[in-house]
């Protein structure tokens, strides 16, 4: 396929990305919704944020005004072919288009690059985990990154060991402290282990796994068995849609585990908000 | 869902409650970060708030024949505006603050002094709360501050959201923030 074309095609997964969010999550909110006491604020903003996103599909407009942190992950077979200038250019023909706000900014001069690329914008992985030929794009909001964190175990102050009740602990803690702000109800991806940077890394690749898997959750049966128990523990805290109270706070719970050395055990959990924007092709 | 409309008199704010879904109609003005600023290095603020809503918001527009169309209008976070928002409050008359994720205890007393009502948008709903815009009735401050920070005069229609702070000193933050922690602590041990 000619880059002309491979460009294009990489324009259309960030407008459709953008505007229209995916069948699971929306999945998620409904169920949501039938779950919530009718006419209560939980029941109102859900139905508000359903509207919202059946508008945004219609007017192929982004269904959020932060249209976040563009983050490609490419199947490593693809290097030669999706290349950063290919993903750039395309990134740059959405902005005009106006799928994309103008979202990027030097840290140190506070210019904003008007194109939204420039040196690391967007964030580009080549990872050999991916189906063969595949693109993957998330969207992730300014909102919801800032209320993602990072524990470091033995924490004593919340009595968590280095075990996965430990793990638990951190999990609801991080709930319960992160409220509405990061525009509830969320999908968490946790990592436990690794090292600080792999620790974030791989939480946030964990959003990129659909809320309904057909193989029910993680590899790991324990892991698994987390997954669903936090899930149900962390909607009992009655944070609720937009921090107002009630049964949905989270949508999803997804975790994986990596190595670590004996000195350091780190939980990291990466918030994303209800606006989980995701999207693939196939080159 | 209790419809408020234009001029948004004392009595009919101060007979709403926290929890209340509400549904917004006339004119709002959207004020953020640089409007407060503004506001409190003793700047002309450009409109009449007595009885008004003041929305933190920093939409996109676009220019189109002549006039203005709002692409998205979503709520921004309203905690950074917490340090002025309370002489904003007792000066403007102000009746409906709208925006994400509450205020202080100082601005709840404010709101309760005064009788104000802050009013919270969902987040994300940029699409939705930009097709409630039935009119861009004009903008004041654009070449001081820029399309995001300017102060935009909006007419709206079934503008949604949920009474989140009372004028009778309730918050829904606080109540929220109190039981979650409460369980929280409870399924710890």
């Amino acid at each position: 396929m000619k880059s002309e074309i491979l460009h294009e095609r990489i324009s259309d997964l960030i407008a459709s990305t953008s505007s229209s969010l995916p069948a699971d999550v929306e999945r998620a909110l409904r169920r949501s919704l039938r779950a919530e006491e009718k006419g209560s604020s939980a029941a109102v903003v859900l139905r508000t944020i359903l509207d919202n996103v059946a508008l945004a599909r219609k007017g192929r407009v982004p269904l959020c005004q932060d249209t976040g942190t563009l983050a490609f992950y490419i199947d490593a077979a693809l290097r030669r072919r999706v290349t950063p200038s290919v993903i750039k250019k395309a990134v740059a023909l959405a902005t005009e288009r106006g799928l994309l706000r103008r979202n990027c900014i030097d840290s140190v001069t506070g210019r904003s690059y008007d194109d939204n690329c420039a040196d690391g914008a967007p964030v580009i992985h080549y990872v050999d985990w991916q189906e063969p030929g595949r693109v993957t794009l998330v969207l992730k909001g300014g909102g919801s990154e800032n209320m993602s964190r990072q524990y470091s175990l033995p924490d004593a102050s919340i009595g968590a060991g280095r075990d996965l009740e430990g793990v638990r602990r951190c999990v609801l803690d991080a709930v319960q402290k992160t409220q509405g702000f990061g525009c509830a109800p969320g999908i968490l991806g946790v990592c436990i282990g690794g090292d600080r940077a792999t620790g974030y890394e791989v939480a946030k690749e964990q959003l990129l796994r659909p809320l309904d898997e057909k193989s029910g959750g993680a590899k790991d049966a324990q892991l698994r068995r987390l997954e669903r128990s936090l899930l149900k523990e962390a909607n009992s805290l009655g944070v609720g849609p937009m921090g107002l109270g009630g049964k949905t706070t989270l949508l999803g719970v997804k975790i994986a585990a990596r190595p670590r050395v004996p000195a350091s055990f780190f939980v990291t959990v990466a918030y994303m908000c209800w606006a989980c924007r995701r999207g693939s092709l196939t080159v | 869902m209790i419809e408020i409309g234009y001029p948004f008199y004392r009595r009919k704010i101060c007979a709403l409650k926290a929890g209340d879904a509400v549904s917004i109609s006339g004119m709002i003005h959207t004020g953020r970060d640089r409007f407060h600023k503004f506001f409190a290095d003793g700047g002309k603020i450009p409109v009449d708030f007595r009885d008004g809503a003041l929305y933190h918001c920093g939409p996109v527009c676009v220019r189109e024949g002549g006039g203005w169309r709002v692409v998205s209008a979503g709520p921004t976070t309203s905690v950074r505006e917490n340090p002025y928002e309370p002489a904003f409050i007792e000066s403007s008359g102000v009746r409906i603050i709208i925006g994400k994720g509450g205020m202080d205890s100082a601005t709840l007393a404010a709101m309760r002094r005064r009788g104000c009502i802050y009013v919270q948008a969902v987040g994300g709903a940029g699409a939705l709360y930009a097709a409630s815009v039935r009119r861009v009735a004009g903008v004041d401050l654009m070449d001081e501050f820029g399309a995001a920070e300017a102060c935009w005069h909006f007419e709206v229609e079934v503008f949604r959201g949920v009474v989140a702070m009372d004028a009778h000193g309730r918050s829904l933050f606080a109540d929220v923030a109190a039981s979650s922690s409460a369980r929280l602590a409870a399924a710890l041990g």
